[in-house]
């Protein structure tokens, strides 16, 4: 080894050490009491977590007399508005699935964890959650002191005050929920009066004491030690993401100025210190994207409005990849593989549940063949096997059915001369016959085909078909 | 002993052994000791309310008063509230209005399923295919008839039909051999032996059996004794079904269920014969 290469391995192994000097993780010693400033991430970040309003006031809209939106679990259906998604049509949930994960995916490998930052409901109830705090508590430098003083009758009524809201969060977030499996406008006076049942009773108390304990509690501890998606999504992000990144070729080196330095002695960043104050996580983004940081923006807000004060310009601290700052060519989006990649999934997941929704059947029928005895020989010499036809009648009302069959020549459906009444949403059993004569069965296992078909409503015609099994004696 | 202490400040017990090996004081995390104390009152209020530990010579019985066969009693209720309703209306009707209302149908075919996994199953196949020598029992071939009312009557007075050796005739081999391969050939009304030696009289003019007698029906393809074919029909000839006075006769007798099932179950368990597959 050359001196040169010892000392640039030494060397970096002093960098390692002097990074290990800066890092501070908080495993909870610390409450976070997060500075609220005005500004437009701040706006942003209030405007996208209003989405969970949905969560509040989705269950209480009707449509066409019933439940909107309901995930009749009992009852094993789905109502999505007109459409009725019955077990049978699970695989489109897998696409849902699939489209969501890679949704995450492409926006953090773009964007950095815009889900944490900004959508995900443990930001977003921790966000309401400290609010309250603010209110009743006052700003971050009141509440370390109302923290530290001893229990006395003020202490105690503001803190009562806070967990009370807090748990009535909690508990209404746990009714909105149960409220999209059930009959919402139902649910509110049965759990009251005591009616409602032990799921509906054990949901709301976990979602109650869960929203408490993680919101009011745990915060940023969650995002830390306990979220796999943090993690996941923290090692999605690369040099060409952009991020909230602070822009240390502008700000270094940082100082306070002081009246006679010269105009060069300091960069940019005058050491403020004001986007750890805001930072609802406690971390310092000017050493860096780090596991902490869930790129919630609020501490361009911070940077900008300093900038402001000390008249230079705003994005000191801005959304920008690590390569722009350190003044590399930056690809456009067209440029880049996986963009192509994942959108490329995206909409074959889109298309994939848009064509399932789009020839969602109102009628199906399943076959399930008698396995004992396989087949019957008839006085005739015919044989006959045993059948169950699973109908499915996705419609709310009855639906007299036709049911035939083909196959070998000489192929008769016994047991259903007349229609069939198909019962509202569910699948009806039927069992029928077929009988072939011998002479006609050509091999032990004959390929046969069930018809069903209905007039639904306004005269449409309804059918469906599906194939089974016709077994012989062994020839 | 704390002012001596040669290692302050480490929070040692001032248990010393070997100048430097000692004892450390590192109590659990509380979490843990909240934990442990809860498991502790929980086990202690489990074995007042449950039966746990004997005392003296009899066993605790908790305050609760559980038992395991309550507990089983008290599901076995809640089966049987769901079926009375149908238990008690099935009470005062016979099989044949069973089988016209489609709900209380589905209820029985359910129901004696379990029945005829126990009582029939064991000689006619769990789903009534049949066992040599036992008839099967979802073709549309009836020794009796396949009518409801024919299948409640074969389940409660049992069944047993009578061929005497040789259809009570001095018949010679060559004249059983005639007449067996008339029957596998399917025209035994044919064969004028038929006609002569009387066979007509319990087997109809027709070779199709007499429903009343149980006699067989000679002209279809189904056969009632295994495996079927001149072999199987010369045996039945020459040593009759059911003849007390040949050793080697074929042996057929459905037992009686009269008073091993109740006439609803019985009603119930025609129902499922009934449909499953021959019924008429």
């Amino acid at each position: 080894m050359s001196e040169n290469q010892a000392k640039a391995a030494a060397g970096s192994m002093e960098d390692i050490y002097d990074e290990a000097v800066h890092w501070h993780i908080n495993t909870g010693g610390e409450t976070i009491h997060a500075k609220r400033i005005p500004g437009r991430w701040r706006t942003i970040k209030w405007l996208t977590g209003s989405v969970w309003l949905i969560l509040f006031l989705g269950p209480y809209l009707r449509w066409n007399g019933h439940q909107a939106v309901l995930f009749d679990i009992p009852h094993r259906q789905f109502h999505l508005f007109d459409i009725t998604i019955l077990p049978q049509d699970f695989w489109m949930l897998s696409l849902v699935l699939l489209f969501f994960a890679i949704l995450l995916a492409v926006v953090t490998a773009l964007a950095g964890r815009v889900w944490c930052g900004f959508f995900c409901f443990q930001t977003v109830w921790t966000d309401w959650f400290t609010w309250i705090e603010e209110r009743l508590e006052g700003p971050p430098q009141k509440r370390r002191k109302l923290d530290k003083a001893p229990m006395d009758l003020h202490k105690f009524r503001v803190k009562f005050v806070k967990h009370l809201v807090w748990v009535l969060i909690g508990a209404l977030t746990g009714i909105s929920f149960a409220a999209w499996f059930t009959d919402s406008w139902q649910l509110w006076p049965d759990l009251f009066t005591g009616k409602a049942g032990t799921v509906a009773y054990v949901l709301v108390g976990m979602f109650t004491a869960g929203t408490y304990t993680l919101a009011g509690w745990l915060r940023e501890q969650a995002c830390f030690w306990l979220c796999p998606y943090a993690r996941i999504q923290g090692v999605m992000v690369d040099a060409t993401t952009v991020l909230p990144t602070y822009d240390f070729k502008r700000g270094e080196p940082r100082g306070r100025r002081k009246k006679g330095d010269a105009a060069d002695k300091y960069g940019d960043c005058v050491d403020c210190k004001q986007c750890v104050a805001v930072c609802p996580t406690g971390v310092d983004i000017r050493d860096g994207q780090q596991e902490g940081c869930i790129t919630c923006a609020l501490c361009i807000d911070a940077c900008d409005a300093v900038m402001d004060k000390i008249k230079r310009p705003r994005g000191l601290i801005r959304y920008a990849s690590l390569e722009e700052i350190e003044g590399k060519p930056v690809d456009p989006l067209w440029r880049r593989p996986r963009v192509w990649v994942y959108s490329a999934i995206l909409l074959l997941a889109v298309s994939g549940i848009g064509y399932g929704l789009s020839t969602l059947g109102n009628i199906a029928v399943r076959v399930l063949h008698e396995r004992q005895p396989l087949f019957v020989r008839l006085s005739d010499g015919s044989i006959q096997n045993r059948y169950t036809l699973k109908i499915l009648n996705k419609l709310p009302e009855k639906l007299p059915v036709t049911l035939s069959v083909s196959g070998p020549k000489g192929i008769r459906l016994v047991g259903a001369d007349g229609p069939v009444v198909a019962h509202p949403s569910t699948v009806t059993p039927k069992v029928v016959y077929v009988r072939v004569p011998l002479a006609n069965l050509k091999a032990e296992s004959m390929p046969i085909e069930f018809h069903v078909s209905a007039t639904g409503p306004g005269g449409k015609r309804l059918e469906n078909s599906r194939e089974s099994v016709f077994i012989g004696p062994r020839h | 002993m704390a002012e001596n202490n040669p290692f302050p400040g480490e929070n040692n017990t001032g248990h010393i052994w070997d100048d430097n090996l000692r004892e450390l004081n590192n109590p659990p995390p509380r979490w843990w000791m909240i934990a442990f104390w809860a498991s502790i009152i929980w086990w202690v209020a489990y074995g007042i309310l449950y039966p746990t530990y004997p005392l003296g010579q009899k066993p605790n019985k908790g305050l609760l008063g559980w038992t395991m066969i309550k507990e089983y009693k008290e599901s076995v209720a809640e089966v049987e509230a769901v079926r009375g309703k149908y238990e008690e209306r099935l009470k005062g009707m016979d099989a044949k209005a069973i089988l016209a209302d489609p709900e209380l149908k589905q209820y029985a075919l359910a129901s004696a399923k379990v029945i005829f996994g126990d009582k029939c199953a064991p000689c006619h196949g769990a789903g009534g295919q049949g066992n040599p020598g036992f008839p099967v029992l979802a073709d549309d071939d009836w020794l009796y008839g396949g009518d409801i009312n024919t299948i409640v009557t074969t389940v409660t007075g049992g069944r047993k039909g009578v061929m005497p050796a040789k259809g009570g005739q001095p018949l010679t081999e060559a004249e059983i051999d005639k007449l067996a391969q008339a029957e596998a050939s399917g025209h035994i009304t044919k064969e004028p032996l038929f006609l002569q030696k009387g066979c007509i009289a319990c087997h109809g003019m027709d070779g199709k059996g007499l429903k009343p007698m149980g006699s067989a029906n000679l002209t279809d393809s189904i056969w009632r004794f295994a495996p079927g074919g001149v072999e199987s029909a010369k045996y039945t000839i020459t040593h009759g079904v059911n003849d007390p006075n040949d050793p080697k006769t074929r042996n057929a007798e459905m037992p009686s269920f009269r008073g091993k099932l109740s006439k609803v179950d019985i009603n119930k368990v025609a129902v499922y014969v009934h449909e499953l597959g021959g019924g008429q």
